[in-house]
């Protein structure tokens, strides 16, 4: 049996999983990467999707982080992700209305305001989630 | 010697003095789980991030210098001390540990030839120190509109204003001043170095066995992104400590106001016993030699 690859997924609010698994496919800024066993060392910054664990070639669990990084090296991938959620405890209803509140609040503050980039990036981040959960 | 009357408020008063501290001592214990809690939390967090850091800049090529946020300006001239502390008091001594230390680091910088600013954050450090060193004030903090434990958006705010300031130019070297928690007896003030970035000692450092990272998009671009997440990543652990703490020192110093309250009340009630006793005697001798000269 050939030796598996230590996971870890933390954000700054817990670590959402560690453990030894087969196959981990994520989404880096310049294309989505699998990693397996003895990859060589690579470091990248992460964009908004989804983090896909594989087992066996069946996905095990699909996790959605927002940013971050993931740190590949001889002990196994680290991934820092600025949040992340476990996609099977999302409930689809609640995401869209904290979409279409996040919209109305970028809508109210308009453009220029100064919190526009963040509701922004608020949104962005929820629109990607809403795709994410549906498929 | 006070009439039974003034002994039995002073009772009165010192018996809910004792309800507020009692009340307060949970209260604090309540929150300190809590904030014991998310310090737990957000400890992984910090700790890979730490080791990322640390590989990072293990692997920097000689010679390349990096961005200035990890190799600093070329100087240490300008210091800017960072000083953390609570927004209330009756904590026991858990802010003035914190005062101490920052007077120590800024007497010892300015004693080197230094130019010292302070920014503070927490309203009790600022009070304690806008005594002595209000001209090298250049801001502060409030904490008070932190709800819970989430200081994610209050450690963000602060990691922004100190890399801004720090871009600008206006300091070579930030120190961060804050309250380490050990234990629940024990918080210890610690001075930690925040801008240039340093991995900490104790943080593992994985063996590439030979090999050389690959980077995507590139170590510059990586580093630049990387470097003020863990500016803030440090600035809310720290937070995150200082608040466990506070609750900590609060529950303390609550629970010997409690029990000092306690002694208090035993011995105010010996006294008016004792007073009301005499009292007594006072007036059988009265009646007794009263009865006798008819």
């Amino acid at each position: 049996m050939a030796s598996k690859l230590h996971f870890s997924l933390v954000s700054p609010a817990k670590e959402l999983f560690s453990g030894e698994v087969d196959h981990v496919i994520a989404p880096g800024t310049e294309g989505e990467f699998g990693v397996l066993v003895n990859h060589a060392p690579f470091m990248t910054t992460l964009k908004n999707g989804v983090v896909r664990v594989l087992e066996n070639d069946t996905t095990r669990m699909r996790l959605f982080v927002r940013g971050g990084f993931a740190d590949v090296t001889p002990a196994g991938l680290t991934i820092l992700a600025e949040e992340a959620v476990d996609l099977s405890t999302v409930d689809a209803a609640k995401v869209d209305a904290e979409l279409e509140d996040a919209r109305n609040k970028l809508a109210a503050e308009g453009k220029e305001g100064p919190h526009a980039a963040t509701l922004k990036a608020q949104v962005d981040y929820l629109s990607d989630l809403k795709s994410a959960v549906v498929n | 010697m006070p009439s039974l009357k003034d002994l039995k408020n002073r009772i009165n008063s010192v018996k809910s003095t004792r309800k507020i501290t009692k009340a307060m001592q949970m209260v604090a214990a309540a929150k300190l789980k809590r904030a014991q809690d998310a310090a737990a939390a957000s400890r992984p967090y910090a700790q890979r991030m730490a080791s990322v850091v640390a590989n990072l800049a293990g692997s920097m090529g000689e010679g390349s210098s990096g961005p200035k946020l990890l190799s600093g300006t070329g100087s240490d001239q300008t210091h800017l001390v960072v000083v953390l502390t609570s927004e209330r008091g009756l904590a026991g001594g858990f802010n003035t540990y914190v005062v101490k230390e920052a007077r120590r680091l800024i007497a010892e910088l300015a004693g080197a030839g230094k130019t010292v600013k302070i920014l503070t954050v927490g309203k009790k450090g600022r009070e304690q120190l806008k005594r002595e060193y209000s001209e090298l004030f250049v801001g502060h903090l409030d904490l008070s509109e932190v709800k819970g434990n989430d200081y994610s958006e209050a450690g963000i705010g602060l990691g922004k204003e100190i890399t801004g300031r720090f871009e600008s130019g206006e300091f070579d070297v930030a120190t961060l001043v804050y309250s380490q928690f050990k234990n629940v007896l024990s918080q210890v003030p610690v001075a930690q170095q925040l801008i240039p970035a340093q991995a900490p000692e104790n943080a593992e450092t994985i063996d590439l066995k030979g090999a050389t990272y690959i980077y995507e998009p590139s170590q510059e671009e990586i580093l630049e992104t990387l470097l003020p997440r863990y500016i803030n990543t440090q600035i809310i652990s720290a937070m995150l400590e200082s608040g466990a703490g506070e609750q900590a020192a609060r529950m303390t110093a609550m629970d010997n106001a409690t029990r000092n309250a306690g002694e208090m009340i035993d011995d105010l009630s010996m006294e008016y016993n004792r007073a009301r006793q005499a009292q007594i005697t006072k007036e059988l001798i009265e009646i007794i030699s009263g009865a006798e000269a008819l």
